[in-house]
Formats: structure tokens, sequence, C-alpha cells
């Protein structure tokens, strides 16, 4: 997993709550059994006219030119500004995946869906949450100009316009060390391999019945 | 301090294995439930970093989300679609080279993972049980402590057999009282999230209790857990009781002879102590509710079967979501829920699938046609088990008789991954849990209701009060 220590990119303000995970990326997309190459499919039912598969050549599709991703003050853009309850719905972690993909590093938003939160841990992508006062200036910032830049910090835990501070933010701290460093979290666990099987052992003296082998 | 515990603290402290600094712990997972959509990249992870699953035990396999409802017969060389048949022919290589147990396209177990894993008894109280999928938390209804994860969590099970997780807060929803004649688990659920939002249990998990839940039957318990995700929590609970071990009771999987008494007794404390604290609890009178249907693209925008389609502008900051929706939708304010024709009818999903749905669509239909407005109506069991015992009963009869379709075992419809699926702008009164934009097929308009209101919908085309008789 790509490391995040600090990233300065352009915002894309995505002004709608409980954007949910099948927007993010259209079911027909999880028939992949990649774990990358999501990015040109990010928001597809909103992003194209006309419908697409995994076999589609993406060359043919018809773009939309009136969604925000289309248009060309926002190419480039790496930080996600969203609305409540972002991330809603289905677990597939595809929509993290095609986050990343298409280039996005971070999202700012009052409120994620946990599992969606969790997926971007994952994938080296940084959520933060702020207070729906601050996203509500940062959308009004977007409207004023439609390159608004921030930089973000994972050391500090801020986030800055220029010079301005616009925020602090706070996160598990396994988590942000892993993300820090780019870690696997299952290198991490495994490091406790004795304290599992202990309470593995236990567990099976007391429950045995749930370690029969499943017959198939 | 009270030391009065929630069902949620005693279902966290029996499976911590150990709390980090930052508060973060690892659960031991007792359960894995895996299927095709959510496991080939898990299973690519194993292999480039030379692990294998921790144990092979607590794993059931089995295709549900991509597989198709129609000419099951030559198994995964069937499916017609090839990037399909390459995703099920990729767990089954995956199971193969990893030991995993699968019950495959072929097997009667097979079925969608939430209906299967509690059919079999390998869903016990007590227990954790994960799935790459986020209706995981249906397993809740049995006092488990079910947790939908995303692949990378589905490879972190598999290498260590615990989940990294923040426990959540306690959210406690009572429903007392006596649930009205045609309103069903499904109502109730849906009810709670139009009161308390898609949003309204992130960072929660909710315990479902009060007489209306007690008087639940397991898969009314289940419909009401599974839709807890719907509610923005990671799961859902119901406390144990006699109507848990009643089901448990003899399944495949179930502890049995002297391990069945000894279960009981590990099993009989899993409830909220009396004065457990709660961080949040709500309470809503069973008369309150009636049928419901959804109106919009959020499952919190549902509402009565009886009232009219809201108004936006009552929503507040909401009124420009809402308002979208409705133009999603093609509704207007004011208009009837009854005023909504449908174009299908889909029963099926995690939601209702299982044979107590199936016999409430039969008893509806039982006689009557599906109108002739209805493109396509139909019914898909959970499992070929569900499908088995319904045929055993002769409801595959009535049902076909009626009009609708009778096919095989799998989330079909439901997330409209296979050939099962919505046209741009038809409606869809749908048994399922998700009404998103596009979710049952790109521009597709789904209405979510019980399964005995998509029965009634099915035979008068357009939404129907079935609390006033008359269907």
């Amino acid at each position: 997993m790509q490391a995040f220590t600090s990233h300065t990119g352009k915002v894309l303000p995505f002004d709608r709550n409980n954007v949910d995970t099948d927007a993010i990326l259209p079911k027909q997309y999880l028939k992949s059994i990649s774990k990358f190459g999501y990015g040109d499919w990010l928001f597809d039912d909103f992003r194209y006219l006309d419908e697409g598969s995994v076999t589609t050549d993406i060359k043919t599709r018809r773009i939309n030119p009136d969604f925000i991703l289309n248009k060309p003050e926002y190419q480039g853009a790496s930080i996600l500004l969203a609305r409540d309850n972002f991330g809603c719905g289905s677990s597939r972690e595809h929509a993290a995946w095609a986050f990343r993909d298409y280039g996005i590093r971070a999202l700012i938003a009052p409120s994620f869906a946990d599992i969606f939160y969790n997926n971007c841990n994952k994938n080296g992508i940084l959520p933060i949450t702020l207070s729906e006062a601050i996203v509500d200036d940062l959308f009004e910032r977007c409207t004023a100009a439609d390159d608004l830049v921030l930089s973000i910090d994972l050391e500090k835990c801020e986030v800055h316009l220029g010079d301005e501070k616009i925020a602090s933010f706070t996160m598990d701290e396994g988590r942000r060390q892993n993300l820090l460093q780019g870690k696997d979290d299952i290198a991490l666990t495994l490091a406790h391999s004795d304290a599992i099987h202990n309470f593995e052992d236990l567990l099976e003296e007391r429950e045995p019945w749930l370690f029969k082998k499943i017959e198939v | 301090m009270s030391s009065a515990k929630t069902l949620y603290d005693k279902l966290w402290e029996r499976r911590c294995v150990k709390t980090y600094d930052d508060g973060m712990s690892l659960i031991y997972i007792d359960r894995h439930i895996v299927h095709e959509v959510s496991s080939a990249q898990a299973f690519e992870g194993l292999r480039a970093e030379n692990r294998k699953p921790w144990r092979l035990s607590s794993i059931i396999a089995t295709p549900d989300h991509n597989v198709p409802t129609t000419n099951r017969a030559a198994g995964i060389a069937g499916i017609e679609d090839e990037t399909s048949r390459i995703q099920v022919k990729t767990l089954d290589d995956n199971c193969n080279a990893f030991d995993v147990p699968q019950f495959q396209l072929t097997d009667i177990r097979q079925g969608i993972v939430h209906v299967i894993a509690p059919e079999q008894g390998l869903t016990l109280p007590g227990t954790t049980v994960v799935c790459g999928d986020s209706h995981t938390a249906t397993h809740g209804a049995f006092a488990a402590l079910g947790v939908g994860i995303g692949t990378s969590e589905v490879e972190h099970v598999l290498a260590t057999q615990c989940l990294l997780q923040r426990k959540a807060k306690n959210l406690l929803i009572e429903v007392n009282g006596e649930l009205s004649f045609g309103v069903t688990a499904k109502d109730v659920v849906l009810y709670v999230i139009g009161q308390i939002g898609t949003a309204g249990g992130t960072g929660f998990t909710i315990e479902f209790a009060g007489s209306a839940v007690r008087g639940l039957t397991m898969e009314g318990r289940m419909s009401l857990c599974n839709m807890a995700i719907e509610a923005g929590a990671r799961a859902g609970l119901v406390a144990y009781d006699q109507v848990t071990e009643d089901y448990i009771e003899g399944r495949p999987y179930a502890p049995k002879g002297d391990e069945w008494q000894q279960a009981i007794s590990i099993w009989k404390d899993l409830h909220s102590d009396d004065g457990a604290i709660f961080d949040i609890e709500y309470r809503f009178n069973a008369a309150d509710i009636k049928p419901q249907v959804s109106w919009g693209t959020s499952p919190e925008m549902v509402t009565a079967v009886d009232t009219c389609v809201p108004d936006p502008k009552d929503f507040g900051t909401k009124a420009v979501d809402y308002q979208n929706a409705l133009n999603y939708m093609g509704l207007k304010a004011g208009q009837a829920i009854s005023d909504i024709y449908l174009d299908r009818i889909f029963i099926g999903s995690c939601t209702n699938s299982r044979i107590e749905d199936i016999r409430a669509v039969a008893k509806v239909v039982n006689g009557k046609k599906v109108a002739k407005s209805i493109t396509q109506a139909m019914v898909v069991p959970g499992s070929g088990l569900v499908k088995q015992q319904a045929e055993k009963e002769g409801l595959d009869k009535i049902i076909l008789d009626a009009g609708f379709e009778w096919r095989e075992p799998g989330c079909s419809m439901c997330l409209a991954m296979n050939a099962d699926r919505l046209m741009a702008k038809e409606h869809c009164a749908s048994t399922s849990n998700r009404n998103f934009e596009g979710r049952q097929g790109s521009g597709g308009r789904t209405h979510l209701v019980s399964p005995a209101m998509a029965a009634a919908a099915a035979i008068a085309g357009h939404f129907v009060d079935i609390t006033q008789g008359g269907i």
C-alpha cells in the first residue's frame, strides 16, 4: 500500500449527501477479479452517457460533459470534498480501489460510512472527518474559485490552504501509523500469533463444536 | 459504575483477543463466509505473501452474487456471461487450491451467504461471523456479532483469524406492542430507518428489542438485523431466547447431545442485563407501524402505504437531495403511494428469500394472476434447501400458476450483477434492501417492500394496502 505522509492537491467538490458505493462503483465492475484498473469506472453511471462493462473499450464511451469529474477545471484533482454519510451501502472495496486508481489521495466529509472508511485506510487513501461548518466553508470556497488547492499533513494531522490552517483532524493512532508507513495490517497482526493461538485453544476447549470440519 | 452489560458488550468481551493502546482490538472470528465477488483479490493477496488460511474449519464458501438464476444444471460451465463464469470459476479454483470448504453451484446447500449459514447451523449464538458483504449484520438475529467487511479485511481474517476493530457504541431500538395484521419485520426495519435515517446507526451496534421483536420468528429477526447496515450500523442484534434455540436445534452443524446442553448453558446469558446502559435509546410503538413503501433513492425515503409521496420542501437541508430522488424516481410530491404502478416484481435477496417469505407470497397470490401490466414477476428462493422445502409444500405451483417465474437461488436482482435487472425508468416492487440509483439496473426505480406487499402489488399492478383486505 502507498504510504500517506503529506499531500497537496486540487479539490473536487462533490455536493451530495449519502453517496453510496453503488454510485461510486456500479455493480457490473465487481465482476473483475483484479485489484487494480477501476479508475476509469469511478462514478460510472454519472460520468458516462452510455452503459459500460468490464470488457467495454473505454475510448468508445460517451462522456457526460455536465458531470463534475469531466469538467476541464477539475482534471487532476486528488482530494474529494464530500457530504454526510459518504460511502454508505455495499462493503465493496472496489469503491476505494476506484478512488485510488483515479488518483484520489484524500477525502474530506462530515461523516463516512464505517466499512468504506476502513476500506480507504487499507488502500493508502486518507478519509478526513471535519465538522459540517468547516466542510460548508470549503464548499463555499470551491464555488468562489474552481481551483482550490489544499495541503494535508498526516504527521501533524492538519489541513492547510496556502499559509492558512483550515483544520486539525484526528484518527486512530494505529491507522495513522499504518498510513504513514504504508504498512500491511496482516504482518502486524501476525506478530501476535501466540496470543491468537492461546485464545483459540481456550475457545476450542469451551466451544468445540465451532471447530468441526465442514463436509462438502 | 454499573456492571450491567449490553449484549454487544458481552459478545465483544467473549471474542476480544487483544486491545491496542489506541483502542483498536483484535477480535477472534468464529465463522467466515466467502463468496465469489469479494474474495478473489484476497486469495491473490495470500498467494503473493505465501500465506495460508489460518483455520479452514471456520470457512464456508459459496457462489451467490453473480450466479445465473436459470439453467443451472451444467454448473459453472453453463454460465453464459464470460466474466461471471470466470469469477465463479476463480472462487472454485481458490477453494480447491486452499482446501476451503465450498457449497458449489450445483450443491442443494448453495444459496445466498446470509441464508445458508443460519440454515446449516453454521451461525451460532455468541459467535463472531464475518463475510465480505455488508448484509452480514443478518447473523445478529442469533445473538451473534455479524460484521460486513471489505476485501482487505477478508484477506486479514483468512490470514490471522482476527478482525481489527474499534468497539462501536451501543444503540437500543425497542419496538413494543403487537404488530398489526399484514405488518412484518421488513416494515418494522424500514419504518425504523425512516425515523432514524440512513446514518442514524453509524458508529453503533444496534440491538433490536421489545415485545414486538421478541414476537418475531428467526426469519423475521434476520430480515430486521439484515437492514441494520441501511441505518449505518455495521451490526444489528437480537437477544438469545427460546425462539433462537428452537430454530438451531437439529441443524447440521449445531452442537448435538452433551455439547448441545453445554452450548445452551453458554448461550443463556446472551441478552443485555437489566440496567445496561446504551449510548442512545429509541422506543417505537408497534401499533404505529403500517406496511412501508420506499419512494426515493435511499432506504430512509420511506412512508406508509396509505400515505402520499412527501414534499421535499418539508425536509429542510435535505430538500435538494429529496427532490433529486423524486426526479430520478419519476414521482411527484403528493402522489398517492397506491398510485405507483409497477413494471417488475422481485421477491428474493438476503433480506426476504427464506421459507416464511415464500409462504407469505404464496398465501397472497393463491388462485390469483399477476396483473397484465406487469412485465415480469419473479421469486428467487434464498437457497437450494428453501427452494426444495417450498416445492415440497407445493408453493412453487401456486406461484407459477399466478404467473410468477420460479428461479434458482442467488442474489439476483437485488444487485443485478447477473442477467436479472431493471430497464431504465422501470418501477420495481422489490423485497431487497437497497433502492439506490441504478442498484437494480441502470436507471431502474426500486421500491422496497415486504414479500406480502410485493405479491399484492404484482396482482393489482400497483401498491395496495394489504391491511385493508380485498386482495
